[in-house]
C-alpha cells in the first residue's frame, strides 16, 4: 500500500466515523455494585470503525462502562445494570441474547496479558474451535495465521507456534491476546488498559496495531495514559465520579476541551 | 491561573516562561522608544547602547525556547498548558523581531547624523512610535491579564499606525522631490518609519497569540489594514 492510498483509507474511515454510524448505543446506563452506584445515567454512543478512548481518574466508572458493553459485569456478584445498551440495534441485555455469542461479537483484551497455559497455536485456535468457525484443520491453520498476521505477531512466532504462549515477552503476550480476540471475528474489541504492563516499545507496537485494527473493527479502549488516548483514538469520553463529563473529537479534547473538569484532569490540575 | 498543577515544579516552569516574556517585552519596548529618541536627537551614544542591548534580547529568546522545549518533553502539556507554551514561543519570536527593528533604527542614527532630521518629520516619527509603543505596552499588559476581549481591541487599533505610516511616507516623498540632497536621509527615515510600523504588526501578532492561548480559537476575519503606502505614487487608474 503506498502513502496516498493509506491516506485515502484513513479519510474514508474518518468519513464513516462522521456519518455517525453507531455500532453500539448506551442509553441512561447505570451500574450498581450492591447498594453502591458506580455509573449514573451514562449516554454514550460508540461509532463504527472508530477508536473511542475512555479516560478519567481511578474509580470514575470508565472500566465499569467498558464492561457493560459485553456484559462482563454479569460475572460480578451483586452487580446490577439499568438502562439500555444496543449492538447494531439489538438490546444486549435482552433475555434472548446468548452471552457467549455476544462476547464473541464484542471481544475483550485485559490489562495484564493472560494467555492460556497452552501453545501459541492453541491460544488462537481455542475460540474458533468452540464457536465452530473452522470446518477442518486447514481452516483452523488459516485462521491462526490470519489472526497472528492481524496482530502483527506472525513473523515473530511463525517458527514456534507449538511452544507455550506464556514463554513470550510481555508485549508479545499482549499481542497474542489481541490475536486471540481477533480470531473469533469480533465486531467490537474492548481494551482495558492494554499497555499498562508493557514497556514503551511494546506499547508502541500495540498502539500501531490498534491503529490498523480500526479499519476492520470498532474499538473501545480504557487508558490511564492521556498521551495514549490522544495518540490512538478519534473520539474521547471523559468520566468523573460515575458520570460522563464530556465526549468529543480527540483532537478537540486534548487541545481545547469544553468542560472544566476535563481541562483540569488532562492538564494535571486540582479540580 | 485559576488552579495549580499537582506538580508544583510544572507551575514554576510556566511562571518562569511568563516572567521571561515580560522581561523581554520590557526591554524591547525600551529599545524601540530609545531608538526613535536617539534618531531625533542624533544621540549616537544611545544608539550604540541599543545595538548592544539587542544581544540580551536574542539570548532571552533562545533561553525561552530551550526551557519551553524541555517543559514540553518533560510534562507533555495538554490543552491550555500546551497552548500557553506554544504561544510563549511565538511571542518570544515576535519580541525578538521587535528588538531587531529597534536595533535597525538605531543603526541609521549614525547615517542621518550629518544632515539631521527636519523638525516636522521628527514629530511625525515620534508620533508614529508613540502609537506603536502604546500597542506594544498594552499587548504586554494583556499578556499578563490574559483578556481575550482586550487582545481583540488591540488588534483592531493597528489600523491607526498603518494610516499614520502612510501619511509619513507621503511626506518623505515630498521632501525628496523638493530637494534631491534630502534623498539619503529621507530613505533612511523611510526605513525607520517602516521599522516602527512593523513593531505595530508584531504587537498585533502577539494580541492574536494571546487570544489563541486564552480561547483555543483563532481570531476571525482579516486584520484591519490601513497601510496604503504600497500604492502611493502609483498612476491613478
Amino acid at each position: 500500500m503506498n502513502m496516498m492510498s493509506e491516506a485515502a483509507v484513513e479519510k474514508a474511515l474518518d468519513k464513516k466515523m462522521n456519518d455517525m454510524t453507531y455500532k453500539m448505543i448506551g442509553n441512561d446506563v447505570s451500574v450498581y455494585y450492591g447498594e453502591k452506584r458506580a455509573l449514573f445515567d451514562v449516554n454514550l454512543n460508540v461509532r463504527e470503525n472508530t477508536v473511542t478512548a475512555l479516560i478519567g481518574p481511578s474509580g470514575c466508572g470508565k472500566s465499569t462502562f467498558l464492561r457493560t458493553l459485553n456484559r462482563m459485569n454479569d460475572t460480578i456478584e451483586g452487580c446490577r445494570v439499568t438502562g439500555k445498551i444496543t449492538l447494531d440495534g439489538d438490546d444486549i441485555y435482552d433475555k434472548e441474547i446468548d452471552v457467549v455469542e455476544l462476547r464473541a461479537r464484542v471481544g475483550m483484551v485485559f490489562q495484564k496479558p493472560n494467555p492460556f497455559p497452552k501453545s501459541i497455536y492453541e491460544n488462537i485456535a481455542y475460540g474458533p474451535r468452540i464457536h465452530g468457525l473452522a470446518r477442518n484443520k486447514a481452516d483452523l491453520d488459516q485462521i491462526v495465521e490470519a489472526s497472528l498476521q492481524r496482530a502483527g505477531l506472525w513473523t515473530e512466532v511463525k517458527d514456534r507456534l507449538h511452544e507455550g504462549g506464556t514463554g513470550l515477552s510481555g508485549g508479545q503476550q499482549q499481542r497474542l491476546c489481541i490475536a486471540r480476540a481477533v480470531a473469533v471475528s469480533p465486531e467490537v474489541i474492548l481494551m482495558d488498559e492494554p499497555c499498562s504492563a508493557l514497556d514503551p516499545i511494546a506499547t508502541a507496537k500495540v498502539e500501531e496495531l490498534i491503529h490498523e485494527l480500526r479499519a476492520n473493527y470498532t474499538i473501545v479502549i480504557v487508558t490511564h495514559s492521556m498521551q495514549q488516548a490522544a495518540r490512538v483514538s478519534q473520539r474521547t469520553a471523559m468520566f468523573h465520579l460515575g458520570q460522563l463529563v464530556e465526549e468529543n473529537d480527540t483532537d478537540k479534547m486534548f487541545t481545547n476541551p469544553d468542560d472544566q473538569r476535563t481541562q483540569d484532569y488532562i492538564m494535571g490540575r486540582f479540580g | 491561573m485559576a488552579s495549580t498543577h499537582i506538580l508544583s515544579a510544572y507551575d514554576e516552569e510556566l511562571k518562569y516562561l511568563n516572567r521571561r516574556i515580560s522581561e523581554m517585552g520590557g526591554l524591547a519596548e525600551q529599545m524601540c522608544g530609545d531608538a526613535v529618541r536617539a534618531l531625533v536627537n542624533s544621540d549616537t551614544a544611545l544608539a550604540q547602547k541599543i545595538i548592544s542591548d539587542d544581544v540580551i534580547l536574542d539570548h532571552a529568546e533562545r533561553e525561552i525556547q530551550d526551557k519551553a522545549i524541555v517543559t514540553i518533553a518533560k510534562r507533555q502539556p495538554m490543552a491550555a498548558d500546551l497552548r500557553e507554551i506554544i504561544g510563549t514561543l511565538r511571542i518570544a519570536a515576535d519580541l525578538e523581531r521587535v528588538g531587531d527593528l529597534g536595533k535597525n533604527t538605531a543603526k541609521r542614527v549614525i547615517a542621518v547624523q550629518g544632515t539631521g532630521v527636519p523638525r516636522k518629520l521628527a514629530r511625525g516619527l515620534e508620533h508614529l512610535s508613540e502609537l506603536a509603543l502604546v500597542q506594544l505596552k498594552d499587548v504586554l499588559d494583556v499578556f499578563a491579564s490574559r483578556s481575550a476581549e482586550k487582545a481583540e481591541i488591540i488588534r483592531a487599533r493597528d489600523e491607526e499606525i498603518d494610516a499614520m505610516y502612510t501619511s509619513l511616507f507621503r511626506e518623505l516623498l515630498t521632501y525628496m522631490m523638493e530637494d534631491p540632497r534630502n534623498i539619503t536621509s529621507c530613505t533612511h527615515l523611510l526605513f525607520c518609519a517602516k521599522n516602527i510600523e512593523r513593531i505595530g504588526d508584531h504587537a498585533t501578532n502577539i494580541a492574536e497569540t494571546i487570544y489563541y492561548i486564552k480561547t483555543g480559537a483563532q481570531l476571525e476575519g482579516e486584520r484591519p489594514k490601513d497601510d496604503t503606502a504600497n500604492t502611493v505614487g502609483a498612476p491613478a487608474e
